[in-house]
């Protein structure tokens, strides 16, 4: 291990790892520096200027996650100075802004509006450089998540993330001066663009520019694995009621550190599909009522019904009673290797296990397989 | 998976995913990781970004082809000549590791036969690959450490799967890059718990933890444990199962979790199979296009709905926690299972939880001893994990490999061309591949969002064939094979090489499966849904499309 650095800010002595930013040596030892651009696992660009800090024998400010900080450092995060410097930074930035803070879904979770309380701003200077919003088009293209540029910031988080975290390079910054904005190639929609949907962009963004179709906050959060590739994506799947109404990257999984990809951010609404079943089905045949004559347990030695010629029926719903009688009665007459059944890699370890068990003991058979070879 | 259980004595991915960021040398092989395994594919990435050398080998374009530094583009099935090349390269130019290959492989003298025995001209010829491509991805790979293999699919859906993944296993083995962090064989599982399933047994051929189930001592163990005589003739594989239930051999059917309808090569002989059965049960989400097919469906609950565990791809055994209640009147798989065997009057099915249940797998299966629920709450447990203080295992084959005698097989395997080629009425291949958007069959396919992102099958084409064909971008067109016709619409793009096309197999309105061939791998007995040939045809149909003319005209 290499030897942490020691510095000073505001007058603490602060210890740091080696390599580390002012940023990350502040936020090490619980010091808030306000910033917007920043991100802790992607690479700092220092766009937003607000993490500006003073640093004792030198003249500028520094913005504070682009600095890395050498042994000895006195850094001051907070005076009246830097206070109004960020705050007619932070005026520059909402000069345009679109504000509509109540009915915007990112109410409470923006870091804008949290920096507007923290950092504070000058009224009548702001009345002074108060532009109208640029009212551009909202990007709705994508059935998952909307791009609205009236709420963008410019701080480039989704850019740098879909770069170095996604690998897609589907956006990036377009046009120069007042016009700059957050495109896709060509300034085309974003389904019509190199996107993936994966959402970690959305994730990121600082404000409502990127923002998810159809927001309700779960009331509680359950840690659990996607269910769609082998790969193994730790999800936190939140739940609103009895309906899951949202799915996160679990940060702490050592498989994925919080990533996921569009089907385990947005996947999850299969769960509450429409067309799951409701309750077992059985074909009715012509005698169906012998089904529901056996009365909990079916006689041994005979087939409660005896599908003997196939023919067109009808699927009709049955209690759970039933089904469990009839699959166990007339599977009874077919032990050995005359059956076979497949198991699911779909489903969990445990049931695999209890399956190819009651395959091997129940059956008598090694008629097991699962779809491992598609 | 049995072709690297056969060399390496483990079919399971030999390190870890994050090792993979450390890597020097990446190759991808046979895996769109990117659209497949998104996850995986940004690891790479990052790891290219870092300084990492990527090789893919790959007919189609992808995602990872565009960042790679050597781009094998091999015709469909040709990868043993293309390892083979590659290898020959290695041996020829004494890139080997002499040291690793004297103590730790045997069988090198017979490769060294088979493997000079091939003029790398040869290997252009056949995978119309340049040989200067080849010279360069076998050096890139032999000298770099630490290197890595990612393979897929598109190595194991092949008649010759098998050999396949011996000539991936040779290079590893050849090279000494396995056994080492950031090295090894790597094959990518698709399902979020194949390996799980395998772990459990839900094979054909062996017993939980991978006990031959022809081993009498093996069977004697599990006699004791299960209270009840077991065969011990291996069972039937996927495909085989199918094969018998049409020659009326399987009479009952009990699928959990599958739609073999949609997902199974030559899907029309499948249908024609199930219709042949005398009882056929299917337990699903949803009424699948199977389940439609079924005596009695019963409603199993989701991964939300239920407790239990999945192994992902890096052997580890992660914690999957309920969410919500079952929805409506379905219930857990496991819960259904437990009723039947009940009712049946079954002996050793009183469980009451899936935590009782992994203490039983614990007591069965060695290599997950050490994994409780309690310890896997935080970030799982990668097997084996022989016992309670073990920590897991990131890569395995670190002293010896799991053979009987430890040393890992060198095994010469010889190319032998695709089960189909194409002829003069079938000129084109057909590969099937996956979209970023879907999954396999069922699940993504509820999601609206997911099928307006990925709308609709198409038929990816050369522009080359496109223009013989004379067929125009979006154009309705029919693709046949020998067992079947399907239609879809075309999508004219680079992305496939002339002479080969590719679809992918997740939509029900477009059983893509109709055209694949059953031909499967003698080993593993794996279909080869990778190559097939077809022919494509402009397709007007005069009843809709002349109409719509005429009223164009009449606009």
């Amino acid at each position: 291990m290499t030897k942490p650095i020691s510095l000073i800010i505001n007058g603490l002595p602060v210890q740091a790892p080696q390599g580390a930013t002012i940023l990350e040596a502040a936020q090490g030892a619980g010091i808030f520096i306000p910033t917007l651009c920043h991100c802790p696992d992607i690479s700092s660009a220092g766009v937003c200027r607000l993490c500006l800090v003073k640093i004792a024998r030198k003249k500028k400010l520094h913005p504070a996650c682009h600095t890395p900080v050498p042994e000895g450092m006195e850094v001051i995060t907070d005076d009246p100075e830097i206070t109004r410097v960020r705050q007619v930074t932070l005026e520059l930035i909402l000069t345009d802004h679109d504000f509509n803070c109540l009915f915007c879904p990112k109410s409470g979770t923006c870091r804008l509006q949290q920096l507007v309380n923290q950092v504070g701003f000058d009224e009548d200077r702001f009345a002074r450089l108060k532009r109208v919003a640029k009212d551009l088009p909202v990007d709705t293209s994508n059935p998952f998540f909307d791009f609205n540029p009236n709420k963008c910031i410019q701080c480039g988080i989704c850019v740098r993330t879909c770069d170095e975290i996604a690998g897609v390079n589907a956006l990036d910054m377009a046009y120069r001066g007042y016009d700059l904005k957050v495109s896709t190639f060509g300034d085309k929609p974003l389904k019509e663009s190199v996107c993936v949907s994966c959402g970690e962009c959305v994730e990121r963004c600082p404000t409502a520019a990127l923002v998810r179709k159809r927001i309700e906050h779960p009331t509680r959060e359950v840690r659990t694995i996607c269910a769609y590739c082998g790969v193994g994506c730790g999800l936190y799947l939140g739940v609103r009621g009895d309906t899951v109404v949202k799915a996160r990257g679990d940060p702490a999984n050592p498989v994925s550190r919080g990533e996921l990809c569009v089907r385990g951010r947005f996947g999850y609404r299969f769960i509450h599909s429409l067309s799951r079943l409701e309750g077992p089905l059985v074909r009715a045949y012509d005698r169906i009522e012998r089904v529901d004559s056996s009365g909990g347990r079916g006689k041994d030695g005979e087939p409660v019904t005896r599908p003997l010629v196939k023919q067109e029926g009808r699927f009709v719903e049955i209690s759970w009673d039933q089904a469990i009688n009839y699959v166990a009665s007339t599977l009874s007459h077919y032990k050995g290797d005359q059956f076979a059944a497949m198991s699911s890699a779909k489903c969990t370890n445990e049931e695999n296990y209890l399956f190819q068990k009651f395959v091997r003991t129940v059956m008598g058979t090694n008629n097991i397989d699962h779809c491992a070879r598609l | 998976m049995a072709g690297l259980a056969a060399v390496l004595g483990s079919g399971a991915m030999t390190n870890s995913i994050s090792e993979l960021e450390q890597a020097a040398c990446i190759f991808v092989i046979g895996s769109n990781t990117m659209a497949a395994h998104p996850i995986v594919g940004r690891r790479i990435i990052r790891a290219v970004r870092k300084g990492a050398r990527l090789i893919v080998a790959d007919p189609r374009e992808t995602m990872l082809s565009k960042r790679a530094d050597v781009w094998l583009r091999h015709q469909p099935g040709t990868d043993v000549a293309l390892l083979n090349a590659m290898a020959r390269v290695i041996v020829e130019e004494k890139l080997f590791d002499a040291s690793f290959v004297e103590k730790r492989c045997k069988g090198f003298d017979d490769l060294r036969a088979v493997l000079l025995d091939q003029d790398l001209s040869q290997g252009e010829q056949i995978t119309g690959v340049p040989v200067d491509d080849i010279v360069e991805a076998a050096r890139t790979y032999a000298t770099i450490s630490p290197a890595t293999i990612i393979y897929a699919m598109g190595i194991t859906q092949h008649s010759r799967g098998t050999d396949n993944v011996m000539a991936v296993a040779n290079l590893a083995l050849l090279t000494g890059q396995i056994g080492k962090p950031s090295t090894g064989v790597n094959p990518l599982r698709g399902q979020n718990n194949v390996q799980g399933a395998c772990d459990m047994g839900a094979l054909p051929d062996v017993f939980p933890g991978y006990q031959k189930v022809d081993d009498p001592k093996v069977r004697k163990k599990f006699e004791k444990i299960w209270g009840r005589k077991l065969s011990g003739s291996p069972g039937l594989t996927l495909t085989e199962i199918f094969e018998a239930a049409l020659e009326d051999k399987i009479k009952a059917l009990y699928i959990m979790g599958e739609n073999p309808v949609l997902t199974e090569a030559d899907v029309t002989s499948t249908e024609e199979a199930i219709s042949h059965l005398d009882f056929f049960v299917v337990q699903d989400l949803f009424l699948t296009e199977t389940a439609k097919l079924a005596d009695v469906v019963l409603p199993a609950a989701s991964f939300a709905e239920k407790d239990g565990t999945f192994t992902n791809t890096e052997r580890r055994v992660q914690r999957v926690s309920k969410a919500i209640e079952p929805l409506g009147n379905s219930r857990p798989d496991w819960m259904i299972i437990r009723d039947i065997a009940q009712q049946m009057g079954a002996e050793g099915f009183d469980v009451n939880s899936p935590e009782q249940i992994m203490e039983e797998i614990r007591d069965v299966v060695p290599s997950y001893r050490g994994i409780t629920y309690k310890r896997i709450d935080n970030g799982g447990l990668q097997w084996p994990c022989p016992d309670m203080d073990h920590p897991g295992t990131p890569f395995l084959h670190k002293k010896s490999f799991g053979t009987p005698d430890g040393l890992g097989k060198l095994t010469p395997v010889v190319y032998i061309p695709s089960a189909e080629t194409t002829s003069h009425e079938y000129p084109l291949i057909l590969t099937t591949g996956r979209s970023v958007f879907h999954y396999h069959s069922t699940l993504s396919r509820k999601v609206a969002g997911l099928n307006v992102l990925g709308g609709g099958e198409y038929v990816e084409i050369n522009p080359e064939d496109a223009a013989l064909l004379e067929i125009g971008e979006g154009e309705k067109v029919k693709v046949a094979s020998r067992r079947g016709t399907i239609w879809a619409k075309a999508h004219i793009s680079k992305i496939t090489p002339p002479g080969v096309v590719s679809m992918t197999f997740h939509y029900a309105e477009t059983k893509t499966n109709v055209l694949t061939h059953a031909a499967l791998d003698p080993v593993a007995k794996i279909p080869e849904l990778k190559v097939c040939a077809v022919k494509i045809e402009r397709e007007i149909d005069f009843s809709k499309d002349l109409v719509r003319w005429g009223a164009g005209r009449r606009a």
